[in-house]
Formats: C-alpha cells, structure tokens, sequence
C-alpha cells in the first residue's frame, strides 16, 4: 500500500513501511522531517555521519550496508549506532536516509 | 499495529542448546536481527550451547560431520581426520562473505546492541565451570526460574 506525505510542500509517495518510494525526492529537510516522525527530534553530525555513508555504500552497492559493515566503515560503532538510532538501526537509517528496507539479515 | 492489524514482537528469548557452529549461529542470527528490529532480545545458552560463551572455547567452534544429516556426507567419510575443520573453514568463508561475523565478534556485537546474555546454571555447576570462564559479554549465570522470570512478556524461541 502506497500512501502520501507533504513535506515542505513537497508531496512524496512512501511505501507501506513508510519509506519513500523516490530516492530522488529526499533531501535534508525531508530527512529531517522523516526522522521527527522516528521520534529523533534533530539530526546531530554523528547522525549525518550514518546516513551519508548509508547512501553512498546504497548507491555504490544497490542495497543498504549490514550493521556490522556500517560500524567498520563510518566509525560510528554499535552501541553508539543503537543510541543514534533506537528501535532498530538498520531499518531506522534506511528510512531517514531515503532508502527502501535493508534487504540483508546482519 | 503492523499493516496486518497483528500485534508486532516486542521481546525474545532465544535458548542456544547446541555447541556446534550450525548450532550456535541461528540463535545468534536470530538474537542479532531482533535488535536491529528494535526488538528486545536476551540470549540464554544452556548444555553445549555454552560454548559459545566459553572463552577458551568460543574461537574454536566447528561443523559436526558426524551425526549431522544436513550435511549429506556418509558418517566413515565425516570421521576422517580434518573433514570437520575443512567443512569448518568452507563455511567460515561462506559466513565471511555474508558479513556474518565469527563467533566472538558476533557476541560481542549482539551484546553493544542491547541484548542480554546469561548461562544456564544447572549446566555451568554440571561442567564445574565459574564466571571467570566466560567472556565477558556473559551478564550473569542464572536458574531456569531466573529465565522464565527474565523472559516475562518475551516469546521463547529453543534453537
């Protein structure tokens, strides 16, 4: 089920677990917006640390990196990743960062 | 609610019965993806389960060869000396590759994402064995009781 959200008078079209559907219709402020509803009330760098490395390996890779290879490679480690991120990480990330579901299992 | 109007899983307790590598690793995928999930997670590891916890054992964990069907290798052949290091290694490569971690690492990375790790007592009194030789991710040694009573709301799931 596809449903819409406004976004700084943008409309984006988000999947059913709510991540959006167009890559290319994400931006900072859709980011922040998106992490708001996560119940993380500001991106802090260390934040933007994690998404920018999670679009970069996405774009590179064609899917969102493990968690384990997200704490080797952008030198935020797990607990402070599960700190940045409760509730799920992996998922969590994916979707600030615009990105659909991580497909793998670690 | 989850889009079926089903209730999601908010906490799991996975018992880690087995001592072997194929035994160890599903309750450790199983207890890892939880986390991610935001889902709590406490790890218990009873009889030779143990062994994934054991610190002079935990880096030596191997595929059985032997009373293993799964592996659809004939029993005098798996009893060959090195046939289970070298089923051991193939698979060590195989996990590597899925970025799947190697036993302590693993333990240690489920442990910095929340979930908790207890041995069994009855089998640590069993295998005379004490804290000292656990890694130190092991949070406490508790009874079947303690268990239950930790497991409160959780889904208990017995690999």
């Amino acid at each position: 089920m596809t449903t819409t959200t406004v976004i700084d008078s943008q409309t984006l079209q988000r999947d059913a677990d709510g991540h959006l559907e167009n890559m290319a219709e994400w931006n900072d402020q859709v980011a922040q917006a998106l992490a708001l509803e996560e119940g993380i009330p500001a991106l802090t760098e260390r934040h933007w640390l994690v998404i920018n490395y999670m679009r970069k390996e996405f774009k590179e890779k064609g899917d969102a990196p493990s968690i384990r290879k997200m704490t080797k490679e952008s030198g935020v480690d797990t607990k402070e990743l599960y700190a940045l991120f409760p509730k799920g990480p992996a998922k969590k990330a994916a979707k600030i960062a615009g990105l659909p579901k991580p497909k793998g299992c670690i | 609610m989850n889009t079926n109007g089903l209730e999601p899983i908010k906490k799991v307790s996975i018992i880690v019965s087995r001592g072997s590598l194929d035994g160890i690793y599903p309750g450790l995928i199983m207890a890892n993806g939880a986390r991610m999930e935001g889902i709590e997670a406490t790890l218990f590891f009873t009889f030779f389960g143990l062994d994934a916890v054991i610190d002079k054992r935990m880096d030596n964990v191997k595929v059985a060869t032997v009373g293993n069907p799964g592996m659809h290798l004939p029993t005098l052949l798996g009893a060959i000396p090195g046939m289970s290091a070298f089923a051991t290694s193939k698979m060590k490569k195989e996990m590597e590759r899925l970025d799947i971690p190697p036993v302590r690492e693993f333990i240690q990375m489920i442990h910095d994402a929340g979930c908790e790790i207890y041995a069994c007592k009855a089998t640590v009194d069993m295998f005379h064995l004490t804290k000292k030789d656990f890694c130190p991710q092991v949070d406490d040694i508790i009874s079947v009781g303690q268990f239950y009573e930790k497991s409160a709301g959780a889904q208990i799931i017995f690999t």
